[in-house]
């Protein structure tokens, strides 16, 4: 399954992606995916570098299911469920 | 209620600003995250799964209708309008953003509130009965005590280092709803053979991995002698208890590797050299601190139960949240309101802004601008006139915060969960919906009676599990969440561990484990009787063979 990165924001905490250039998105179809371990290792690479420049905390790398037209999401879907909330939020509606 | 002064409003002032210093250098890059880490948490500052997430102490409980306002004020402005109240009392915001906590933080001074030592290995915010001041079968205000306690346990210079975290809670009622058996140190105060109030000191009790029901060290304890005894209890503990293993350095592990009785024996060694010091609390001291708490003047009142049984007739709602929701107050014509927290419109402890704005409001109404919060995650307003019940019911009705569940099946704790914390391994906050859910016909709850059902999302069990008469605990089994059931657990005066069922269960298997649980209490119980006692009772084996079919 392909790998994508994923950490918190420094200034805000949110939840985040690394884009293909680096950047971070907070929505995980803007993810980069490596589909070799080579490419995931360099991903992670870059990600380290971006927390030790003080622009996310705690980067790692997660396996995603990829987005599929027949599945009920248009993004890559986290498999594991802890990573599955993360990107996706509480699976509980918040207060209103 | 207590009000800052001048050492209190300076020290919590000067933190903020310490804090914005070192949020700003943290920003900047001049700290790094692990040299930051723990600036953050002596601060209240946790990073949760999707964002940071801050919590904010409510010493024993007690919030006036203005800091109700400011921890409205800071959802609003700073998180995503709600906030979620802790098992122990507090509040935790969990979409805050690191720029924005200083401003924060600096609102919340103004309104004497803070996130200090609400995280770390320091003695965390005492905890108290929800009633306190105002229990009809209360002998003394503990909240003068747990005051005297927040003044030495602040920034004690000795314990801000102490081998793991440190949770004191303190009741003065025979009742205990403030499960002083399964904190670090319980204080239970009652009246010795010659009438005199003091604390009975239990130690030792917790939850988590390794739940102990706390053990009795000292049977009376002076009221002047409590902060003696308890810096006796502190130090012995600082010193002896483990430093090497996370999992086996909280004081119910000491306690229970040398015993209760060598524990007591290294205390009372400690006290006799710190007894007589300036520790010692002068009664002037203790009457100077009571004096804050001494609440308003009550009018007299007679008992409005005539009136309140005839609008109960025309309101069965109003009927059975009187029946559910009132506790009864020390002086007559008055009433305890709880308000419940635990409805299908928000997850359990949960509020939005504009509903803490309303219980503002009403508090100032109805209840001389106080609130409570209990460890049970509802709210209380303390002092409410009876003839007003009915108007403030009403009220609460149009703002979705009228359940009748209190002390019910429905009024359930849950943690967070996977949902929102970083170290849980199962959801809570569903599982709770789902039980919700399937008891929302209010008679039938009513007919069910008393019962506590307790979710934690892991083992350390902040929705206390361990001591719900039906414990929930969320487990990871292999990818999947599963739920493992204790019953027989209460942290009441009659304090127990819940005894675990057997196999797991699914999520989608795990409320109607509850329902057959519940069911077989109703087939067997006696006229009367509680879940709990039931279950005393008739043991384990007829909600074994309900649950996993005869043997």
């Amino acid at each position: 399954m392909p790998k994508i990165v994923i950490a918190n924001t420094l200034a805000d905490g949110f939840v985040a992606f690394m884009r293909e250039d680096g950047t971070w998105s907070p929505d995980i179809g803007h993810g980069a995916q490596a589909a070799t371990e080579a490419d995931a290792e360099r991903l992670l690479e870059r990600a380290l570098q971006a927390a030790a420049a003080n622009i996310v905390i705690d980067p790692y790398l997660i396996e995603v299911a990829p987005a599929s037209a027949d599945a009920d999401s248009d993004r890559p879907r986290p498999l594991e469920y802890r990573e599955y909330i993360r990107a996706f939020g509480p699976s509980v509606a918040i207060p209103t | 209620m207590y009000r800052y002064d001048e050492f209190d409003s300076t020290l919590v002032r000067e933190r903020v600003e310490q804090f914005r210093r070192q949020v700003a250098r943290r920003l900047s890059g001049e700290l790094t995250e692990d040299q930051f880490k723990p600036l953050r948490l002596m601060n209240g500052l946790y990073l949760q799964l999707h964002a940071y997430m801050l919590r904010i102490n409510i010493p024993y409980g007690v919030l006036s209708s203005r800091q109700m306002r400011t921890l409205a004020h800071v959802a609003r402005t700073y998180d995503r309008g709600y906030g979620h109240f802790t098992t122990r009392q507090n509040i935790q915001y969990n979409w805050i953003q690191l720029q924005q906590v200083p401003d924060a933080l600096a609102d919340l001074a103004a309104a004497e509130m803070h996130g200090i030592q609400s995280s770390g290995n320091c003695i965390r915010n005492v905890t108290a009965d929800q009633y306190a001041g105002v229990a009809a079968d209360e002998i003394d205000d503990p909240r003068v005590y747990c005051e005297i306690i927040r003044q030495w346990s602040t920034l004690h210079p000795e314990f801000s280092f102490l081998p793991r975290k440190f949770k004191i809670a303190v009741t003065a009622a025979p009742t205990d709803r403030a499960a002083v058996q399964v904190h670090d140190i319980g204080l239970r105060m009652h009246r010795n053979p010659d009438g005199e109030p003091g604390f009975e000191v239990v130690v030792g009790g917790g939850q988590g991995r390794t739940p102990f029901i706390g053990q009795t060290i000292r049977e009376w304890l002076e009221p002047a002698d409590l902060l003696s005894y308890l810096e006796a209890i502190l130090r012995v503990y600082n010193q002896d208890g483990r430093r090497d293993n996370m999992y086996k350095s909280r004081i119910k592990i000491l306690v229970h590797q040398i015993g209760a009785d060598e524990f007591r024996r290294r205390v009372e060694a400690e006290w006799a050299e710190i007894r007589d010091t300036a520790l010692q609390l002068p009664a002037a001291e203790i009457e100077r601190i009571r004096a804050h708490f001494r609440g308003p003047d009550f009018a007299t009142l007679s008992d409005a139960s005539d009136l309140l049984e005839q609008q109960a007739l025309a309101n069965p709602g109003f009927g059975a949240w009187l029946k559910a929701n009132m506790a009864p107050h020390r002086v007559a014509g008055y009433a305890i309101a709880n308000i419940s927290l635990k409805s299908l419109d928000a997850p359990p402890g949960d509020m939005t802004a504009a509903q803490m704005d309303a219980v503002a409001d009403l508090a100032d109404t109805y209840s001389n601008g106080e609130i409570r919060v209990n460890h049970r995650q509802n709210l209380v307003l303390p002092s409410v006139a009876q003839r007003d019940l009915l108007p403030l019911y009403e009220r609460l009705v149009e703002l979705k915060l009228a359940t009748a569940n209190i002390g019910h099946v429905s009024d359930i704790i849950a943690c967070p969960g996977l949902d929102y914390c970083s170290l849980a391994n199962a959801r809570s906050i569903p599982i709770a919906r789902q039980i919700n859910e399937r008891f929302q016909d209010l008679d039938r709850v009513h007919e069910i009676g008393e019962v506590t059902i307790n979710i934690s999302g892991c083992m350390n069990a902040c929705g206390h599990h361990h001591v719900g008469n039906i414990g929930i605990l969320g487990v990871d089994k292999r990818g999947e969440e599963y739920y493992q059931f204790t019953l027989g657990g209460s942290s009441g005066a009659d304090a127990a561990l819940g005894d675990r069922t057997g196999p797991g269960f699914s999520a989608a298997e795990a409320a109607p484990a509850v329902e057959k649980i519940l069911q077989t209490y109703l087939a067997v119980r006696h006229e009367g009787e509680r879940f709990l006692d039931t279950y005393r009772r008739v043991g384990m084996q007829p909600f074994k063979e309900a649950l996993y079919g005869a043997a």
